[in-house]
């Protein structure tokens, strides 16, 4: 039975956007496509991941778009990117979620060359110690000090109440000096 | 305010969220207080140190061509879709009258923007990240008159929060969760060893009064009560559902 029902439901993927909705969407949700693609490569870290991961949040927000009231397009679609970050963690590797980041199975991600360019060794620093955090710290992070969100749009982002994300990002940063601590530790353990 | 308490509001300082008297109040607190200053310090310069270390992705290149190209392929094809899907749909209708179902499947959510599909997929999903270690709750209690009052300013309506202990349905407490891409409210369940999400919006119009289906092994029933629309999901089974929903709704 269930499968005669969804084999019907499944031909209703695609929604009806009228044309000037989908005018709408190019203007007030794609430029803000940098902003999602940075999330996910941080939630996810991986460009290749987060490239696949943010073309069907874009795709989820344009079926979701006539649904869209409010006025905070960024925020919205963040939301969305989220979403589908974790819904792909959930699926790809389900512990991660919970858990800080194995070092040990650490690939590093080679930065852009305009980014090594700027600053090469403290640029590759910070991301490995960003990338050790658990997604709900570097998130945090990333809305606030990537990405400039107030509190009340990371609230809004990431369904928390603000008491919650204030808390949260006060035990990322800390955290984040930490693993920063011991690295430079164990860079000196080595140096001598 | 001791030094425990300001470990989070020196944060708040720091990110200039506090309102002016707290500000003020946190000001003098470091005047006499090393500690507070010092930790302040080190983090204004990790603060400077993300600042400078261009940590944010760039694009890659042709990644906004593909999804533009996506967006175009999905509203031209849609047209044609729904006139296609209306026939199936029709069929499968036709058929289900015929097999007798006891469970009403009203597949007609054209209006609110969502397939049936893709309002499951987003049931199960907002389901499965709510049961990932620390998610399930916002606030915990089993207490509504706790429960009840938590909702208030977080979302614009008043959910339906009552406790069913006695008829095997503990009330475990409630989150906010966003469903397509809206604030919802979240009412959290125990049924045996399982957990139901019972998810709480205002009616939208079009919205037909009662539907449910299962995906991946997760069953949801979804429906209209007063001003507001229900949908309870869990992988417990339909008749639990059902029983769960009738408690609610009495």
């Amino acid at each position: 039975m269930d499968a005669q029902v969804w084999a019907a439901g499944q031909t209703l993927r695609t929604v009806v956007l009228p044309v000037q909705d989908r005018e709408q969407f190019d203007e007030l949700v794609l430029p803000h496509l940098r902003a999602a693609f940075n999330l996910a490569r941080w939630l996810l870290r991986s460009r290749e991941d987060a490239e696949d991961v943010t073309q069907e949040a874009l795709m989820r927000a344009f079926r979701f778009f006539g649904g869209f009231r409010g006025t905070d397009a960024r925020a919205w679609l963040l939301q969305i990117v989220r979403n589908t970050c974790y819904t792909w963690i959930e699926k790809n590797s389900p512990m991660a979620s919970s858990v800080e980041f194995d070092e040990s199975l650490h690939l590093s991600q080679m930065p852009g060359p305009e980014a090594q360019a700027v600053s090469g060794s403290e640029r590759e620093k910070l991301a490995k110690a960003l990338e050790q955090l658990s997604p709900r710290s570097r998130e945090v992070i990333v809305l606030r000090e990537l990405e400039g969100c107030s509190y009340k749009e990371i609230a809004a982002i990431t369904a928390m109440p603000i008491g919650t994300v204030m808390s949260t990002l006060a035990r990322a940063r800390e955290r984040l000096q930490e693993l920063l601590g011991a690295q430079a530790r164990k860079e000196a353990v080595r140096d001598l | 305010m001791t030094c425990e308490e300001n470990r989070i509001v020196l944060h708040a300082y720091l990110d200039g969220e506090l309102d002016a008297s707290r500000s003020a109040e946190f000001e003098k607190h470091l005047e006499g207080c090393t500690v507070c200053v010092r930790a302040l310090e080190a983090q204004e310069s990790l603060r400077s140190a993300i600042q400078h270390a261009n940590l944010y992705e760039p694009l890659p290149g042709g990644l906004e061509a593909k999804i533009r190209r996506q967006l175009r392929g999905a509203s031209a094809a849609s047209s044609a879709t729904k006139i296609f899907a209306w026939r199936w749909l029709a069929a499968a209708a036709a058929l289900l009258l015929v097999v007798g179902l006891s469970w009403r499947y009203v597949p007609k959510r054209v209006d609110s923007g969502l397939s049936e599909s893709a309002f499951a997929s987003e049931i199960v999903d907002a389901h499965i990240r709510s049961l990932q270690p620390g998610h399930l709750t916002d606030v915990l209690s089993s207490d509504r008159h706790t429960v009840k009052p938590w909702f208030d300013g977080k979302v614009v309506f008043a959910p339906p929060v009552k406790d069913f202990t006695e008829e095997g349905f503990p009330l475990i407490g409630g989150r906010l969760d966003v469903l397509e891409g809206q604030n919802v409210a979240a009412l959290v369940y125990g049924r045996r060893k399982h957990f139901i999400n019972v998810f709480v919006w205002p009616q939208r119009a079009g919205e037909t009064e009662q539907y449910a289906g299962s995906k991946n092994g997760y069953n949801w029933i979804s429906w209209q009560q007063g001003e507001l629309r229900l949908c309870a999901v869990s992988d417990t089974n339909r008749d639990d559902l059902a029983a769960l929903k009738d408690l609610i709704a009495r």
